[in-house]
């Protein structure tokens, strides 16, 4: 029997999370963060979500606080996100909340306040049956979140509880419909929480426009050297988009290489768009540091399929040649036997000019 | 670590618990004299005349004759007549521009009115204390386009005590067409309006802060402020058509006695508030040496206790005293509940980071002097929890 702080987001996951926290026997009182006041108060942790998570909450007779973090998240997560997009990177801002915001910032203020645990709806499972937690994949593959908490180290994760990675979602759905709670069949969130307007390319350029300057480019034919066309906005690229790069359609290429200095984006075809290797920054263990030379699966992407490699000194070297990851994402590294336990990650660094 | 049953409420300035007294004399306008004023038969009349008898007690409180009260939903609804009632007035007759004016540290129930209608606001010195200056420049400037000044006569954060009769002798002088209005939602409970208040045009009064219920108020619209607004409510032609609407007649009952109550304790419960006040401040400057109190060195109201504990969060410090039954507050909260640091303290030159470090204590006349203890007491512990 713990005390224990649901992070209730008011979405359906965190409500059953709290509800088999409580089934549990723990102490437990929930916590909505607000981290965004501008104008898309949409997608996660909105003043509706807020409200859905109190509802929630009072259905399961847990206290409800909401904590005001938007000064740290303006900080730490949007800032990064926008100077990121500023270099020519595509930044990963939910992987950025997950390591300040909720990992850590929250976390702590949770310790301060005399709770022994935080708990999540995240997809995900804590193997603590070796003693040392381990953090791994979801029991639903299609839902698995284990990408999005990659980032996080020991101490976080001992302190951390995951109710629902043994459940699928339409399990989820069903305890939530059972008990009651009024997020049994609210749609899950997909966009970035605070921009508004959806998950496309629109939707980001029209938050960026305002915030930072955006520069006409060059479209560059990487074989030939030659200018193919123009880009309106260099910093909306991303490496491996293959549209909306001013080109005519034909032969699939796609952007390898975005040089926001230099005003140009170099397009690749087929093999140029492939990587041997990936160069970490940022790299994070979730137990001892695994040593360069390791056999590993990485995954580039949230539900992207793990692909073999091997630890070196600067990332990971891939068995067979993989598609670019863009500057800026996060690469979660998983045990190469069952690609199914996180060993850490690390955020794609922008490769070296000629580097294949 | 456990919930204590202690309940500490120093929360006074969020709302107070109505009281015995007025429960009673509300209690027949329920389900028995319940009749709708406006109407001509014995339920309205009846009720007409608890009406006419509570408007004249209130009057007599707030220093005005009773047909300058008029009853709204709160002190909010008051605020917003006030602001915008003038504004629209001005506009109609003709003026290319209505400007109003008020302090940086209003409660948003004037700020917002005032900004959504491009209006210009005055800052305060370290103290609180509206810099006169400032509102001199803005009368230059604006000259006749000055529909109304509005300045708080006790800051509901801070309890900074503003001068209002000084301010409204400048804006006479210098910008005679203005009408002059004053937020006394907070002074109500502290002040004899009557006197402080009587050079101001519009005065907003609540009945929740002193032991009257929640969704009554008033506006004091003195005769040249009457005529100077335009209704926001239009309906019926209750308030003199100032402010349509049925009148809630259990509330405004309740709300007179509330306000003789008040007017008749009003010394004792200075005494009590000083007392307490001081016996406060003394206990959080020996459970910490290095708090800070908001706004020292101008006149004030006891009861309003703002202190700053260094490298705290007032969010995580408020959880801590709230599970060890202390009720106290800090900033306002926005609309998902979440607490918004207080632009009044930002106002007053503190950093983002100082302002996340106060909280406000608000006693009642009814706060004991062990209530005062045990809350010290919390606060140390508290204290201690947050930098273990």
């Amino acid at each position: 029997m713990a005390r224990v702080l649901v992070a209730l987001s008011g979405g359906v996951d965190s409500s059953v999370a709290a509800a088999l926290a409580c089934e549990a026997g723990h102490e437990v009182v929930g916590a909505t963060m607000k981290l965004w006041g501008g104008e898309s108060d949409s997608g996660c942790c909105s003043v509706g979500d807020v409200e859905d998570a109190r509802r929630v909450a009072h259905r399961l007779g847990i206290d409800h606080h909401v904590f005001n973090f938007t000064e740290e998240f303006a900080h730490h997560v949007v800032g990064p996100y926008v100077a990121a997009h500023g270099r020519g990177e595509t930044p990963n801002p939910c992987i950025e909340c997950n390591r300040h915001i909720k990992f850590d910032r929250l976390l702590e203020r949770a310790l301060r306040l005399g709770f022994d645990l935080v708990v999540t709806g995240h997809h995900a499972r804590l193997d603590r049956s070796g003693g040392v937690p381990r953090l791994r994949r979801g029991r639903d593959a299609r839902k698995d979140q284990s990408y999005v908490l990659s980032c996080l180290g020991p101490a976080a994760l001992a302190r951390l509880e995951l109710p629902v990675g043994e459940m699928t979602k339409e399990e989820v759905r069903a305890l939530a419909a059972r008990l009651g709670l009024a997020t049994a069949a609210k749609p899950d969130s997909q966009e970035v929480c605070f921009v508004a307007g959806g998950a496309g390319p629109a939707a980001r350029r029209a938050f960026l426009e305002g915030r930072i300057e955006l520069h006409p480019g060059d479209v560059v034919d990487g074989a030939t050297g030659e200018v193919v066309g123009r880009v309106p906005a260099v910093e909306l690229v991303t490496v491996g988009q293959r549209r909306g790069l001013g080109v005519a359609a034909g032969e699939r290429c796609f952007a390898v290489e975005v040089d926001v200095a230099g005003r140009r984006v170099t397009l690749g075809r087929g093999p140029a768009l492939l990587a041997h290797e990936i160069r970490l920054g940022r790299r994070t263990w979730t137990a001892e540091p695994v040593p360069a030379g390791t056999a590993v699966a990485i995954q580039a992407s949230a539900h992207g399929r793990a692909v073999e490699a091997v630890t070196t000194e600067e990332g990971v070297q891939l068995r067979a040649p993989f598609r670019r990851v863009a500057p800026g994402q996060t690469v979660a590294l998983y045990d190469a036997g069952t690609a199914s336990v996180v060993l850490g990650s690390g955020v794609a660094l922008p490769s070296q000019r000629g580097a294949a | 670590m456990n919930g204590s049953n202690r309940r500490i409420y120093l929360d006074h300035a969020a709302s107070t618990p109505v009281r015995p007294e007025v429960r009673e004399a509300m209690e027949p306008y329920w389900s028995e004299e319940f009749g709708n004023p406006s109407g001509a038969h014995r339920a309205a009349r009846a009720a007409r005349r608890a009406v006419d008898e509570a408007r004249e007690a209130l009057a007599a409180v707030l220093g005005c004759e009773p047909a300058d009260v008029v009853f709204t939903s709160g002190g909010t609804e008051s605020d917003n007549l006030a602001v915008t009632g003038s504004a629209l007035h001005a506009l109609g007759r003709g003026a290319a521009t209505a400007v109003v004016c008020c302090s940086a540290i209003e409660h948003p129930a004037v700020l917002e009115p005032v900004r959504f209608l491009g209006g210009a606001e005055l800052p305060v010195h370290p103290d609180g204390l509206v810099d006169l200056e400032a509102l001199e420049a803005v009368l230059a400037n604006e000259g006749d386009g000055v529909a109304l000044v509005s300045v708080m006569l006790a800051n509901n954060e801070i309890g900074v005590v503003e001068p209002v009769a000084a301010i409204a002798a400048l804006v006479r002088e210098r910008a005679p067409q203005a009408l002059v209005h004053t937020d006394a939602v907070q002074a109500l409970r502290w002040i004899d309006l009557a006197a402080a208040a009587a050079a101001a045009d519009l005065v907003s009064v609540t009945a929740h802060k002193i032991g009257g219920p929640k969704g009554i108020g008033a506006l004091v619209a003195r005769p040249r402020a009457r005529e100077g607004l335009t209704p926001i409510l239009r309906g019926g032609p209750q308030e003199r058509e100032l402010r349509a609407g049925t009148l809630n007649v259990a509330g405004i009952v309740g709300f007179a006695r509330a306000a003789e109550l008040a007017a008749a304790e009003r010394s004792a419960a200075c005494a009590v508030a000083a007392a307490r006040a001081a016996q406060l401040r003394a206990g959080l400057q020996a459970v910490e040496p290095k708090v800070t109190f908001a706004a020292e060195g101008a006149p004030r109201l006891d009861a309003i206790v703002n202190a700053g504990f260094p490298g705290i969060s007032s969010e995580e410090l408020l959880f801590v005293l709230d599970e060890l039954g202390v009720a106290a507050s800090a900033g306002s909260a926005c609309a998902s509940g979440a607490l918004e640091p207080s632009p009044v303290l930002s106002a007053l030159g503190l950093t983002a980071a100082e302002a996340r470090s106060h909280v406000r204590f608000s006693l009642g006349p009814e706060t004991t002097e062990d209530e005062v203890a045990a809350a010290v007491d919390a606060l140390g512990e508290a204290l201690g929890r947050l930098r273990a």
